[in-house]
């Protein structure tokens, strides 16, 4: 069960209410969503393509700059990077750092 | 009514879905806040229902789908190539009702009734929506081939452009095919589904005839004035790995197969094969078609790229291939699973009376084996022009792969997994 499967639970029983929900960066969570079909739904991965879930902010936010600016190998994000704001960057690093490894 | 409902519990079990209009109580206790009902359950349908239910289980989400397991179109080239079985690329829906609360329907939907929004289903059983989605895929248009108008012909000149059964018919002739045999496959002008997808294959048939038959040939008839993606990998591919073996041949239309002679009759020759592929042209699936969603060229469905809700039909929204593509976006199975997360986002936000996201993005990425290991890419980032009304590609987020390589195949191997994952775990 997802965080926000539970707020919604607690939030049905009155436990919660509505702005602990409001507070989710939603439009950050559809623009990680163009990530996940490769990276795996929030970030986890199987196989050789790296997992991203849990991933400190920073850290994220680092090798999308270098991504694009050409100074990290990549065989596809220096594409990928390039498609994405610093304002959605740092938004999209965000979300992938709160989910689970 | 009654009745059909009555039905309805007994096949799918699940007295849940009876809850009534939006702001019932369901059996759960939850407030149910609408019912979403998803036709098609490919990259497209099975995404938006797992997101719609992962993102928001106040909504109710019913997926109907004719077949029993996914099996994926992307990849499935490989079992062409003798690199991978099907079985590799079959998935169970399983997790969808067990971890999402997805009800599962195993049926076909044969009508819409977007007034008293219905769906009919073939079992004569009814279900109704707040929010429709249909995502169908392509359907084949034999009609424009006479000589495969009889579906017996059908099982003689293969499309194998649907993985199944068809995929390992046609793996069965070529290895039926004597060494010294001719493969053509044809190409239907685009739009069609998986731009790359043709090219992949003669790479993979050229694999398995240089590694088994070597003196036998594979004929690319393209009605197309060109290779329609990934051209200079493509044709590098063709140069350099499997020289004599694979032609191409542009602006190779066919209009009509001799299938006692296994001859492909274009506009301007005929050719015979010992192996005839005929890829035929399509357009969106026939509930697509028959909802009245069909708005483009009679053959593909315009949206709103906000939500993907169609712009001929009120509360139904289309998915995958059976969109009218916004500039440079494919009709692959990434793209489907992309619409099926926007369209999910919006739909939650619509069934809670909030405006949906104004800025969607969706990006696109079809791997394509050159070899058994090698892989070679195309990639783009897609974002929401509002002055357009479209979706445009981002300035400088979008390419290919430098050359072929092994890594990325590796890459691609992760990425079905992943994506699979995605869509049905
Ligand atoms: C086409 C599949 C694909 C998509 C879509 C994609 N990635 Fe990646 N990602 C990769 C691959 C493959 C790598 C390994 C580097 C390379 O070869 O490009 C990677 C590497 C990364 C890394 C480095 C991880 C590490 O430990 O080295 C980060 C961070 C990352 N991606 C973030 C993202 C974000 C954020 C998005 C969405 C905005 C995204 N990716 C979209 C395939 C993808």
């Amino acid at each position: 069960m997802g965080a926000r499967a539970i707020l919604l639970a607690l939030m049905s029983l009155g436990i919660v209410s509505s702005p602990a929900l409001a507070a989710e960066d939603l439009e950050a969570r559809g623009w990680a969503a163009t990530c996940t079909g490769c990276h795996g739904t929030n970030g986890r991965s199987t196989g050789k393509i790296p997992s991203i879930a849990g991933r400190p902010q920073s850290d994220i936010v680092r090798l999308m700059r270098e991504f694009r600016d050409g100074s990290r190998a990549a065989t596809v994000m220096h594409q990928h990077a390039k498609g994405y704001s610093d304002d959605q960057v740092e938004r999209i690093a965000a979300f992938f750092a709160a989910q689970k490894p | 009514m009654s009745v059909t409902r009555r039905q309805f519990i007994k096949w799918t079990g699940a007295s849940v879905a009876i809850a009534g209009a939006s702001g019932c109580a369901s059996v759960s206790g939850r407030k149910t806040v609408g019912r979403v009902v998803v036709i098609g359950a490919g990259y497209g349908g099975a995404t938006a229902a797992k997101y719609i239910r992962m993102w928001s289980p106040d909504i109710e989400v019913t997926l109907v789908e004719r077949e029993a397991e996914f099996i994926s179109c992307p990849l499935s080239n490989r079992v062409l190539g003798g690199v991978w079985e099907l079985k590799e690329l079959t998935r169970d829906y399983g997790r969808l009702s067990a971890r999402h609360g997805v009800r599962l329907v195993r049926d076909e939907a044969v009508a819409v009734d977007p007034v008293a929004r219905e769906v009919r289903l073939r079992s004569g059983a009814t279900l109704e929506y707040d929010r429709l989605v249909v995502s169908p895929g392509v359907d084949l248009l034999y009609d424009e081939i006479p000589g495969l108008a009889e579906p017996s012909a059908r099982d003689r000149v293969l499309h194998a452009w649907k993985a199944g059964p068809q995929t390992v018919a046609l793996r069965k002739q070529l290895e039926a095919m004597r060494n010294g045999g001719v493969y053509a496959i044809t190409v239907p002008r685009s739009p069609y589904r998986c731009p790359p997808g043709p090219y992949e294959r003669a790479c993979q048939i050229a694999f398995y005839f240089k590694m088994h038959k070597p003196r036998s040939k594979v004929l690319i008839l393209d009605a197309n004035d060109d290779v329609q993606s990934k051209k200079a990998l493509f044709t590098k591919a063709w140069a350099e790995r499997y020289p004599g073996i694979v032609e191409y041949r542009p602006l190779s239309t066919l209009v009509d197969v001799d299938v006692a002679t296994l001859t492909a009759k274009l506009d301007f020759e005929d050719v015979r094969a010992d192996v005839l592929n005929v890829v035929p042209p399509q357009r969106a699936g026939t509930i697509a078609k028959d909802a009245g969603l069909i708005t483009a060229n009679g053959r593909w469905c315009e949206v709103d790229f906000l939500t993907y809700e169609s712009l001929a039909v009120r509360n139904i929204h289309v998915l995958g291939d059976s969109v009218m593509a916004a500039p440079q976006m494919p009709k692959s199975g990434h793209m489907a699973n992309q619409h099926g997360k926007v369209c999910a986002a919006a739909i939650i936000a619509l069934l809670h009376g909030e405006a949906p996201n104004g800025k969607p993005m969706v990006t696109n990425t079809c791997y394509s084996f050159v070899s058994d290991k090698d892989v070679v890419h195309v990639a783009s980032v897609h974002a929401y022009d509002a002055s357009q009304k479209t979706m445009v590609v981002v300035p400088g987020a979008s390419g290919v792969s430098s050359s072929a390589n092994e890594l990325e195949g590796e890459y691609a191997e992760s990425w079905g997994r992943n994506i699979w994952d995605d869509m049905l775990g």
